[in-house]
C-alpha cells in the first residue's frame, strides 16, 4: 500500500503528553489514511487511551502537531473533533442504556423540523433513518424506540459505529470495541469495521487482542509504556511476532499496571 | 456478505409486545394509576362531605397546582441527573424580594416581581455553575445553598425591616394587574378555580413538550443518562444542566409570586420543605432518582396525588397530621412499583 504519497486523514507528529511530571506519551508519530484500518496495540498503561483522547479532543497534546488532512488543528472539545469528522466510539460509554435506540443515535445531532418556538425533534425521521442506516450495516433491529439497554453488547457497539458512519465520520476511533464481547459478537463488530473501511473511512482500532487485530488490520502500531515500539504494515509483520511483542515479559506488565494507576489518577 | 435488505416496518419479533406492555413501559403509569386509586378512596370515604363537589375539586387542584408548578421543573432537573434542594429557600428569597422592594422601598410591584425573577435566575445559575465547577453532587451544593439563602432571607429582611413577616402588598402600585395574572379565580358553578391551576397546566404542557419533542429534551435525557457519553457526542452538558437549575429557580419564583400576591405579603419561612414535596411528586411520577428516565406528566400526577391526599384527609375528617404518614407510604410504594416497571422495561427482549 502506498501510504506515503497520500495526505493522511489524521496525523500526529512528535506527539507527547505529560500529566504533571508523568510522561503518558513520548514522541509518537502516527497517521491514518482513508480506507485503512490502523490497529493500536499495547498493554494496559501503554498510553493507548491517552493517545485516542488527543485525537478525540478530550486532551490536548503537550508537544507535537496534530493535523487533519494536512492542516494543523487544535481541538478544544470533543465537538471540535467531531466537526472535523473524527468520531470516537468508547468501549462502555458508547450508548445510554435507558434511552431509545433512535434517541441515542441522534443524541447531540438531533434532526429537527418546524420553526422556533415549535421546532421539534423529528421522531418519525429519526426512527425511519435509524432502521435504514442499521440495515445498511446489516444490523436488523426490532424497534428503534426500544431502550438501548435491551441490546446485546455487540449490537450496542455496532449501533455506535453505524452512528459515527452516518454522521459523516472520516476517521473512526474504536476503543476496545471487542474487549467485553464473546467470540461471535466480536466477529460481528469486526465485520462492521471491515464495512466501515470499505466505505472509505480510516479506522483506528484499539485492542489488546491480537487475534482480533490481525485479521482486520492493515497497519499496526505497538505502544509500550508511553513510547512507540514501531508501526508495521501487515506484510512486514507475522502474527506470532506481533503476539510476542504485545505479550512482553511479566515484570513489564507489572510496571505498566503501576504506571496506569498513576496516570489514571491524574486524568 | 449478502446484500442487506430493508426489513419490513412491522418486524415479526415485535408482535408479542401488546398494547398493555407498551402502556406498562410508560414511566407515568404508576402515578396515573395511583391518582385513580387515591381519588377513588377519598370519593368513597369523603364523597358525601364535599370531596366530590366542584369546590372539593377546586381545593385539591389548587394544592396540587402549587406543588405541580415546582414538580415540572424539578422532574426535568431530576431526569437531567441533578437535585435542587434549594428551591424552598428560593421561594423565600423571591417572595421576600417582591414584598420588601414594593412595600418597604415603594417600587412598582411589577418591577419588584421582575427583580425577584432575575435574582432567582441568578441563584439557579449559581447552583448549576457550582455543581459543574466543583463536580460535587448537586445534593450537597444545593443543601448548602438552601441554608445560605434561607438564612440570608431572614437576616437581610430583619436587618432592613426589623420583622420576618411583611404585609401590605395590596396597596402597592400595580397590585390589581398582578392579582389578575397571579391570583385571580375562574368561577365554574359554585366553585372558584385558582389561576395557579392554569399556570400549572400550561407549564406541564410546555415541560412535557420540551422533554419529549425537542432537541433540548433529548439532551436532558442524555446528560442524565450518562454525562460522559453525552459530552462525547457533543451535547453541551454544562449549559444544559445550568439551564435546568435556572428553570427550577424560575418555577420557585413563579410560586413565590403567586403566594405573595395571594397572601398580600411574605413570610421569610415560606416554601420550607417544598423541595422535598417536589421531589416526592417527581418520584411518584416515575422519575428515576439517578436521572436519565422519567416524565413531566408523571410528576404532574404525582403533584395531583399530593393535592388529593392533603385535601381529601381534611374532607374525610381525619386529623391532617396523618397526611405526612400517608405521603411517606405513597413514596415508598411508588418507588417499589417504579423499580418493578423499570426492570420490565429494561428486560432484554432478545
Amino acid at each position: 500500500m502506498s501510504t506515503t504519497e497520500r495526505i493522511p486523514l489524521l496525523e500526529l507528529r512528535h506527539g507527547s503528553k505529560y500529566f504533571g511530571n508523568i510522561v503518558a506519551l513520548k514522541d509518537i508519530n502516527i497517521s491514518i489514511h482513508a480506507g485503512e484500518v490502523m490497529c493500536l496495540l499495547g498493554d494496559n498503561g501503554a498510553g493507548k487511551s491517552t493517545l485516542i483522547k488527543i485525537f478525540a479532543g478530550v486532551h490536548h497534546q503537550s508537544e507535537g502537531q496534530l493535523s487533519v488532512e494536512g492542516k494543523e488543528v487544535r481541538f478544544s472539545s470533543p465537538r471540535d473533533a467531531l466537526d472535523c469528522g473524527i468520531a470516537t466510539v468508547y468501549q462502555d460509554l458508547a450508548m445510554i442504556p435507558l434511552m431509545s435506540i433512535s434517541r441515542n443515535f441522534f443524541l447531540g445531532s438531533e434532526p429537527c423540523c418546524g420553526r422556533w418556538p415549535l421546532k421539534r425533534f423529528d421522531h418519525q425521521f429519526a426512527n425511519h433513518k435509524v432502521r435504514e442506516e442499521l440495515s445498511k450495516m446489516g444490523i436488523d433491529i426490532r424497534d428503534p424506540a426500544q431502550p438501548v439497554g435491551t441490546l446485546s453488547g455487540g449490537e450496542r457497539q455496532s449501533v455506535a459505529i453505524a452512528r459515527a458512519v452516518y454522521f459523516g465520520a472520516k476517521v473512526l476511533i474504536l476503543d476496545e470495541p471487542t474487549a467485553a464481547l464473546g467470540v461471535k459478537q466480536a466477529g460481528t463488530v469486526l465485520r462492521y469495521i471491515a464495512q466501515a473501511r470499505a466505505r472509505g473511512l480510516g479506522v483506528i482500532f484499539i485492542t489488546h487482542n491480537p487475534h482480533h487485530a490481525y485479521p482486520v488490520g492493515d497497519r499496526f502500531t505497538v505502544l509500550k509504556r508511553g513510547r512507540q515500539l514501531g508501526t508495521w504494515a501487515k506484510a512486514e509483520l507475522e502474527r506470532e511476532e506481533m503476539i510476542s511483542m504485545m505479550s512482553g515479559a511479566a515484570e513489564l506488565e507489572q510496571l505498566s499496571a503501576e504506571l496506569e494507576r498513576v496516570t489514571t489518577n491524574s486524568v | 456478505m449478502s446484500e442487506p435488505t430493508v426489513p419490513p416496518a412491522q418486524d415479526e419479533r415485535l408482535v408479542q409486545r401488546s398494547f398493555l406492555t407498551r402502556l406498562l413501559n410508560r414511566p407515568e403509569l404508576g402515578a396515573v394509576a395511583g391518582t385513580f386509586v387515591v381519588w377513588g378512596l377519598f370519593a368513597l370515604v369523603a364523597g358525601g362531605r364535599g370531596f366530590l363537589s366542584l369546590r372539593g375539586a377546586a381545593t385539591y387542584l389548587e394544592v396540587g397546582a402549587e406543588l405541580g408548578i415546582l414538580a415540572v421543573a424539578v422532574s426535568l432537573l431530576m431526569i437531567g441527573g441533578e437535585f435542587d434542594l434549594s428551591i424552598g429557600s428560593i421561594i423565600g428569597v423571591a417572595g421576600m424580594t417582591i414584598t420588601v422592594l414594593s412595600v418597604y422601598f415603594h417600587w412598582p410591584l411589577w418591577l419588584a416581581i421582575f427583580m425577584a425573577l432575575l435574582l432567582a435566575l441568578a441563584i439557579g445559575y449559581f447552583n448549576g455553575w457550582m455543581v459543574m465547577r466543583t463536580k460535587l453532587p448537586s445534593f450537597i451544593i444545593t443543601l448548602a445553598t438552601l441554608f445560605i439563602f434561607r438564612g440570608a432571607t431572614i437576616g437581610v429582611t430583619r436587618l432592613l425591616t426589623g420583622r420576618t413577616q411583611i404585609g401590605g402588598l395590596a396597596k402597592t402600585t400595580g397590585y390589581a394587574s398582578a392579582k389578575a395574572i397571579f391570583s385571580s379565580d375562574l368561577v365554574i358553578g359554585n366553585a372558584k378555580f385558582a389561576v395557579s391551576i392554569f399556570w400549572w397546566l400550561l407549564l406541564v404542557v410546555i415541560g412535557a413538550y420540551l422533554l419529549r419533542q425537542t432537541q433540548f429534551g433529548n439532551w436532558i435525557f442524555g446528560v442524565g443518562g450518562s454525562q460522559v457519553a453525552a459530552r462525547q457526542v457533543g451535547v453541551p452538558v454544562r449549559k444544559v444542566k445550568i439551564m435546568l437549575f435556572m428553570m427550577t429557580a424560575a418555577a420557585a419564583w413563579l410560586l413565590a409570586t403567586i403566594q405573595a400576591v395571594t397572601f398580600t405579603g411574605s413570610d421569610t419561612l415560606r416554601g420550607t420543605g417544598a423541595e422535598f414535596e417536589a421531589i416526592i411528586a417527581a418520584v411518584i411520577g416515575g422519575n428515576l432518582l439517578t436521572g436519565g428516565y422519567g416524565s413531566v406528566i408523571g410528576a404532574a400526577f404525582g403533584a395531583l396525588i399530593f393535592g388529593i391526599v392533603k385535601q381529601g384527609i381534611v374532607f374525610a375528617g381525619v386529623d391532617a397530621d396523618w397526611f405526612q404518614v400517608f405521603m411517606g407510604f405513597m413514596l415508598l410504594i411508588a418507588v417499589l412499583i417504579n423499580n418493578i416497571i423499570r426492570q420490565k422495561a429494561a428486560e432484554t427482549r432478545r
